[in-house]
């Protein structure tokens, strides 16, 4: 009688089709966005000082840290090789105001990728976008240190310390557009300057990082809910390039709205989760107590992904509607 | 059934592995809302415990008089009564620490951690089984707030029933002692405390299993030799 025994060094693996080969990987696009965000980091140091630099140094090594530590704890395999824990404290550090401290810093980047990434079991399991959720944190843990805003390097005479859109909506003060479009505003790091961001921003859409639907929903998004109330009202409520040059709203259109894992993956679900998010930022900057929403509305709209992938599922082909 | 159970084990039993908090996730409104510092804890789990204790005392020796269409507005009201005495022994005794529990003494009336443990347990065991059951668990209750409490006041304000705990150049994170800090809290608390003994269940279970193979292993071989 033979006996067939089966050798361990041959493995046989299953994957169901379609079979994509493909030169991208998780790797590779990863630090294209950390590319994308150089000229938003050359924006800051530009108007801030180099103090901010040693921000991003805070950040990034706190986030790569602890991913580590929670992968080793777990006994799973250790990947911040791939770039995503970098990008998380990188994108983090752009999103807090000039001069922070550096220990709510590193705080802010272990909540981020401990409580929003690595609890629900790391990369692509996360619902709501890291850096967000570290930045929530921090807002709701000092919440006057986070509101602190430094007045920029080439300040001229009148411009205050404050936000373009905490200005207009406390005191009725406008902003001039050249300032906010170079960034010489008050503002966190990396979103101030909108040239800078929309540089590596379109970068991203032609490299075919991100998709294009969930940016331009939001920008169209912001001018259909945004126009409309400033069409209602001129003088109470800002107008539309106002609008979409202030505060984080290109930031977050173009860095973290389009997160690969916390964003659909639809078409369909895309233009609904952009113009979604557009329209609960309109609610809460005119309506709201903040002057600035774009963090609570990407994590509003964030829970919502589910539903959304859900609902605008594509239909098998020959399927009867 | 429930005597085979020993008399300790009813008390015990709500310490831990029943723990009201962590492992029923019983009576989580006055767990999340209250605990914003050690003090509160505290208060608020001795409150729910006096009615507890006092609330089975009375429900089981009552038991078999209720008929069981109408025992939970029974229970409801043989509550409530404890509840109006705590209420007000705390309004005129203590009228700070009434003020800053609010509206939660009253509200211990639907604590359903009171509630289940008359419909589970007070209702069909002895009046001494009945309050043994009704201190642990408020025991474990106590534990849970106390521990939650503490971890909130301590990042909260740096300070642990009212001491400076951390040093003064620490900066008081807010987000601790707001609702957020609430969840967020008890959230981590019970993941890790459940990974715990989920991994001692497992150990428990990889030991039964290695004893039931190193058996059968023996009783394989057997035969073998007998040939």
């Amino acid at each position: 009688m033979t006996t067939i025994t089966a050798n361990p060094s041959y493995k046989l693996e299953f994957a169901s089709s379609p079979h994509v080969h493909s030169r991208w990987s998780t790797k590779r696009a990863m630090w294209m966005v950390v590319i994308a965000l150089v000229p938003c980091m050359i924006s800051a140091v530009l108007f801030y000082g180099f103090y901010q630099l040693l921000i991003m140094a805070v950040s990034v090594l706190f986030a790569v840290l602890t991913e580590a530590a929670v992968k080793y704890f777990r006994k799973r395999e250790i990947t911040i090789g791939d770039g995503s824990a970098v990008i998380t404290g990188l994108l983090l550090a752009l999103i807090v105001p000039p001069n922070f401290s550096l220990v709510f810093t590193a705080l802010g980047a272990v909540v981020a990728i401990g409580l929003g990434k690595e609890i629900f079991g790391g990369l692509g399991f996360n619902i709501f976008n890291p850096a967000l959720v570290g930045r929530a944190f921090l807002q709701a843990a000092f919440p006057v240190q986070i509101t602190t805003w430094t007045v920029p390097n080439y300040a001229v005479e009148g411009v205050t310390s404050a936000t373009p859109l905490a200005a207009f909506k406390f005191d009725k003060v406008g902003t001039e557009v050249s300032n906010m479009f170079f960034g010489n505003i008050g503002g966190s790091l990396g979103e101030t300057s909108a040239i800078a961001v929309l540089i590596g921003g379109l970068f991203l859409v032609f490299a075919g990082v991100i998709n294009y639907r969930v940016p331009l929903a939001m920008i169209l998004g912001m001018v259909i809910f945004g126009g409309l109330f400033w069409l209602i009202d001129g003088t109470t409520f800002p107008d539309p390039i106002f609008q979409l040059t202030a505060g984080g709203f290109l930031f977050g259109t173009f860095f973290m709205a389009t997160d690969w894992v916390s964003s659909p993956v639809t078409p369909k679900g895309m233009w609904i989760f952009g113009l979604g998010i557009s329209l609960v930022l309109v609610m809460i900057r005119l309506f709201g107590g903040l002057p600035e929403g774009v963090m609570y509305a990407i994590l509003f709209m964030n829970g919502f992904v589910p539903l959304i992938n859900r609902y605008t599922r594509p239909t098998i082909f020959g399927e009867a509607k | 059934m429930a005597n085979k159970v020993t008399a300790a084990k009813e008390f015990i039993k709500g310490l831990w592995d029943q723990n009201p908090v962590f492992k029923q996730v019983l009576g989580m409104c006055p767990v999340l809302a209250v605990t914003v510092s050690a003090e509160n804890g505290i208060a608020m789990a001795l409150a729910t415990t006096f009615v507890l204790v006092f609330s089975s005392f009375v429900v089981s020796i009552i038991k078999n008089w209720i008929p069981s269409q109408v025992r939970i507005a029974a229970y409801i009201l043989i509550i409530a009564t404890f509840v109006t005495i705590v209420d007000l022994v705390m309004k005129a005794q203590f009228p700070a620490l009434s003020k800053a529990l609010g509206p939660f003494i009253p509200l211990i009336i639907v604590n359903c951690l009171i509630l289940g443990r008359q419909e589970a347990f007070a209702s069909k065991n002895s009046v001494g089984r009945a309050v043994l059951d009704a201190l642990g668990m408020g025991t474990g209750f106590l534990i849970a707030l106390f521990l939650l409490g503490a971890t909130r006041e301590l990042f909260g304000t740096g300070m642990i029933l009212g001491f400076q705990i951390m040093p003064e150049v620490y900066e008081p994170w807010l987000i601790m002692i707001l609702p957020a800090g609430a969840f967020l809290t008890l959230g981590l608390m019970m993941g890790f405390f459940n990974s715990y003994s989920e991994k001692k269940k497992a150990e428990e279970r990889n030991t039964i299993v290695e004893k039931y193979r190193q058996a059968k292993r023996q009783a394989e071989t057997k035969p073998l030799e007998a040939n």
